[in-house]
C-alpha cells in the first residue's frame, strides 16, 4: 500500500506507469480475463446500491413500471424522502442515530486517546499492570448474559447511555493508538517538556497534530460502530420512540412492517397503493443509513492502511 | 516539580540497577505520573465496570438466578446448570449449526480475500488500484442489518435477481428463506461484507515483497505464473498461517447479528448458532443462569481455542495475538 501512495506521487512526472521491464508484456486473452474479474467485483459491491439509491429517487409510477426495484432511470422525485423526513418515526430515529454517533463518538474518542498516551509514556508508574489489564479483555469477553444483568442492575435499561457506555472503550483502538504514539521521537517530547509541557501539553500540541491520520481512522470506527449499532438497541431499548435507525430499518424495511405516519399505512388502509407504491420509501431508509458512511469513508479511506496495519502489527 | 525532574522519565526507563529508598522513590513516581494515571483513569473505569464486572457476573451461572433477589439472594445450585447443557439437544444443535458455518466459511470465504489481494495488487495503473481498494472496502462500513437487506432486496423473493426470472417466465427462488440454502447464503454475505477488508493485511505483506525478487527470477526464466507460485505466495505464506489460526480459535464465534437477524426467515433449526441460543434462552425466556452457563462454556472452550491456537502460531514462528 505505501508503494501505491509513493507511486500514486510521483504521477505527475510519470503520467503513464510502466511495465517493470522484466515482465513481458500482458496476453490480450490475460487482459480480458482481468478486466471481466475486476469488473464483477466492482459490480457485485456497487450494483445494489445504484439500484437501491435509483429506486428511492424514482416515482411511484416508475417503480410500479419496473415491477419491483428500478435498474434502468426513469424519472427523478424525491418524494420519499419528503414522506420520510416530515417528522415520524424515520425522522425521530435519524435524530437519534445522530445524536448516539455524534456523543459517543467524541466520548470513545477522547478516553481512548487519553489512555493511549497516559500509557504510551516508557517507564512512567503502574503503566505495565494498567496496560495488561487492557489486554486482558481482548482473551475473553464478559458473555452476554452477565453484561445485560449489570446493565439492567445500573438501570441503564431503556436509556441511551447503554447505547454507549458499555462499549465506548475498544481495546484494539487504544492499542493501536498506543503504538503509534510510542513511534513518535522522544526527542520532540523533551524538547516540549523542557519547554515547560506538562503531559497534557505534549499530548495536545506534539503528539495529536502528528497522529492526525491515526485519530481519524480511529474516529472513523466508533463513528461507524455507534451509526451501526443494532444489537445494544436491540437489547436493551423497550421503547419504539427511542429506536435508533438500523432498528427501524430492520422493522420496516427488512422485516416489512409499514412505517407508521407514511403514506404506507394509509395505502394499505385505503387500498390505493400497494406495498410496491412503498417501495421508493423502504430504499430511501436504506439510503439514509448508507449515506453517512459514503460521506465520511472518502476522507479518512486514505489512512486505512497507515494507521490500522501499523498498529495492528505492531500491537 | 523541580526542573531536574521534567526529563527523568526517560533515565527510569533505561533502568536504574536498585533505587536506594524503594517506598520514596514509588512515591515520587506516583506524584511525577498522576497526569498520566488520570488520562489512563476513564478507559481503565469503564473497562473495569463494563468488562470485569460482568466477568465477575459468571457466577451466575452457578446459581438459580432470580432478578428479584440479584446475585446474593439467589440460591446455588452448584453445576446443574452445566448437566442440564450436556442433555440438551438445542444446545447441540447450535454448536453443530456454529461448526458447520465455521467450517464452510474456512473453505468458502477464507481464499476470497487472498484472491481480492492478487488481483488488486496485479492492476497496474495505481488510480484504477485506489478505485477498486475503496469500492470493495466499503460494505465492511456497512451493518449487518443494511447488509441482509440488500440481500433481500437483490435475492429475496421479491428481489431485483426474482423479478427479472418471473419477466423472464423462469420459476422464482427465494434463497432468503431456504434452510437448505442457509450455510451458502451466510457465507456469500460474510464475502460481500468483509472479504474485500480481509484483504487489507495480505495487500500490506505483498507490498513488502523486493521486486528484486522479482526480477531475479524473471532473469531465471520464470513465468507469470511461477513468479505468483514461488515468489509471490510465500510471501502472503506467514500471514495465511496466522490469520488461519486465528480463526479455527474463534471457531465458536461465528458473530450475532447476521443469525439473530435471519433466524426468522429460515427457522432456529439451521439459524441458531451459539450465540443467539444464549440471547434466546438467558434473555427471551428469561432462563438466565441457564444461558450464562451456556455462555460460559462457549467462552471458555473458545478461550481454550485461542489459546491453543496462539501456542500452535508460536510454534509455526509466527508473532500471534499477544506475544510476550
Amino acid at each position: 500500500m505505501t508503494v501505491v501512495q509513493s507511486r500514486a506521487r510521483t504521477g505527475p512526472t510519470r503520467p503513464r506507469p510502466t511495465r517493470p521491464v522484466w515482465e513481458e508484456p500482458p496476453t490480450r486473452l490475460g487482459q480480458a480475463a482481468k478486466g471481466v474479474l475486476v469488473g464483477v467485483v466492482l459490480l457485485a459491491v456497487l450494483f445494489p446500491l445504484w439500484v437501491v439509491v435509483l429506486t428511492s429517487v424514482s416515482p411511484a409510477q416508475a417503480v410500479t413500471r419496473a415491477g419491483g426495484l428500478v435498474v434502468v432511470p426513469d424519472g427523478f422525485s424525491l418524494t420519499a424522502y419528503a414522506e420520510l423526513l416530515s417528522g415520524g418515526t424515520v425522522t425521530r430515529s435519524v435524530l437519534v442515530s445522530t445524536g448516539i454517533t455524534v456523543v459517543g463518538t467524541l466520548f470513545s474518542v477522547v478516553v481512548t486517546l487519553l489512555a493511549a498516551y497516559g500509557l504510551s509514556r516508557p517507564g512512567s508508574f503502574a503503566h505495565r499492570p494498567l496496560l495488561f489489564a487492557v489486554l486482558l479483555t481482548f482473551l475473553f469477553g464478559p458473555g452476554l448474559i452477565p453484561t445485560y444483568l449489570l446493565v439492567q442492575s445500573l438501570g441503564l435499561l431503556d436509556t441511551y447511555a447503554a447505547l454507549v457506555l458499555p462499549g465506548a472503550v475498544a481495546a484494539f483502538n487504544l492499542v493501536v493508538l498506543r503504538s503509534f504514539f510510542m513511534n513518535i521521537p522522544q526527542d520532540l517530547v523533551d524538547s516540549a517538556r523542557i519547554d515547560g509541557a506538562n503531559d497534557f501539553g505534549v499530548l495536545t500540541r506534539i503528539v495529536l497534530p502528528l497522529s492526525k491520520g491515526v485519530t481519524a481512522v480511529i474516529a472513523l470506527f466508533y463513528a461507524v460502530g455507534y451509526w451501526n449499532a443494532f444489537f445494544n438497541a436491540f437489547l436493551y431499548l423497550n421503547s419504539t420512540d427511542k429506536w435508533p435507525l438500523q432498528l427501524v430499518l430492520r422493522t420496516y424495511v427488512l422485516q416489512g412492517q409499514p412505517i407508521p405516519g407514511t403514506s404506507a399505512v394509509d395505502s394499505t388502509l385505503d387500498g390505493t397503493g400497494g406495498p410496491v407504491a412503498t417501495l421508493a420509501v423502504k430504499m430511501a431508509v436504506v439510503v439514509i443509513a448508507v449515506v453517512p458512511v459514503l460521506i465520511v469513508y472518502p476522507f479518512v479511506q486514505k489512512h486505512f492502511t497507515k494507521g490500522v496495519i501499523v498498529g495492528a502489527i505492531k500491537g | 516539580m523541580p526542573g531536574a525532574d521534567v526529563l527523568e522519565r526517560p533515565a527510569t526507563a533505561a533502568g536504574r540497577p536498585s533505587p536506594p529508598a524503594r517506598r520514596s522513590s514509588w512515591a515520587r513516581r506516583l506524584r511525577r505520573d498522576w497526569v498520566l494515571l488520570l488520562m489512563v483513569a476513564p478507559a481503565i473505569g469503564l473497562l473495569v465496570v463494563f468488562h470485569y464486572v460482568p466477568l465477575l457476573g459468571n457466577v451466575v451461572a452457578f446459581q438459580d438466578y432470580s432478578p428479584y433477589v440479584g446475585i446474593a439472594g439467589s440460591p446455588w445450585t452448584g453445576f446443574a446448570n452445566f448437566r442440564r447443557i450436556l442433555g440438551d439437544p438445542d444446545f447441540w444443535s447450535a454448536t453443530v449449526n456454529t461448526l458447520a458455518i465455521t467450517a464452510f466459511q474456512l473453505v468458502f470465504y477464507f481464499p476470497v480475500p487472498i484472491g481480492i489481494a492478487l488481483l488488486v495488487h496485479s492492476l497496474l495503473s495505481p488510480r484504477l488500484r485506489m478505485f477498486v481498494q475503496s469500492v470493495v472496502y466499503l460494505p465492511h462500513f456497512f451493518s449487518w442489518v443494511l447488509v441482509i437487506t440488500l440481500f433481500q432486496q437483490m435475492i429475496g423473493g421479491a428481489g431485483v435477481l426474482n423479478s427479472f426470472l418471473r419477466s423472464h417466465g423462469a420459476s422464482p427462488v427465494d434463497v432468503m428463506t431456504d434452510p437448505d440454502l442457509f450455510l451458502g447464503l451466510v457465507t456469500a454475505q460474510a464475502v460481500w461484507k468483509d472479504a474485500g477488508w480481509g484483504a487489507i493485511v495480505f495487500l500490506a505483506a505483498l507490498s513488502t515483497v523486493d521486486t528484486s525478487l522479482y526480477e531475479a527470477a524473471a532473469v531465471d526464466g520464470a513465468g507469470r505464473w511461477r513468479r505468483l507460485w514461488h515468489v509471490t505466495l510465500p510471501a502472503l505464506v506467514p500471514v495465511i498461517v496466522l490469520l488461519l489460526i486465528l480463526r479455527l480459535g474463534e471457531a465458536l464465534t461465528v458473530g450475532f447479528e447476521q443469525f439473530l437477524l435471519q433466524r426468522d426467515a429460515v427457522g432456529a433449526a439451521a439459524a441458531e448458532v451459539l450465540d443467539t441460543y444464549v440471547y434466546f434462552t438467558g434473555v427471551v425466556n428469561s432462563d438466565f443462569s441457564y444461558a450464562a452457563a451456556a455462555g460460559l462454556v462457549k467462552g471458555l472452550v473458545g478461550l481454550a481455542l485461542v489459546l491453543a491456537a496462539n501456542k500452535v502460531a508460536h510454534l509455526a514462528g509466527e508473532q500471534g495475538v499477544y506475544s510476550r
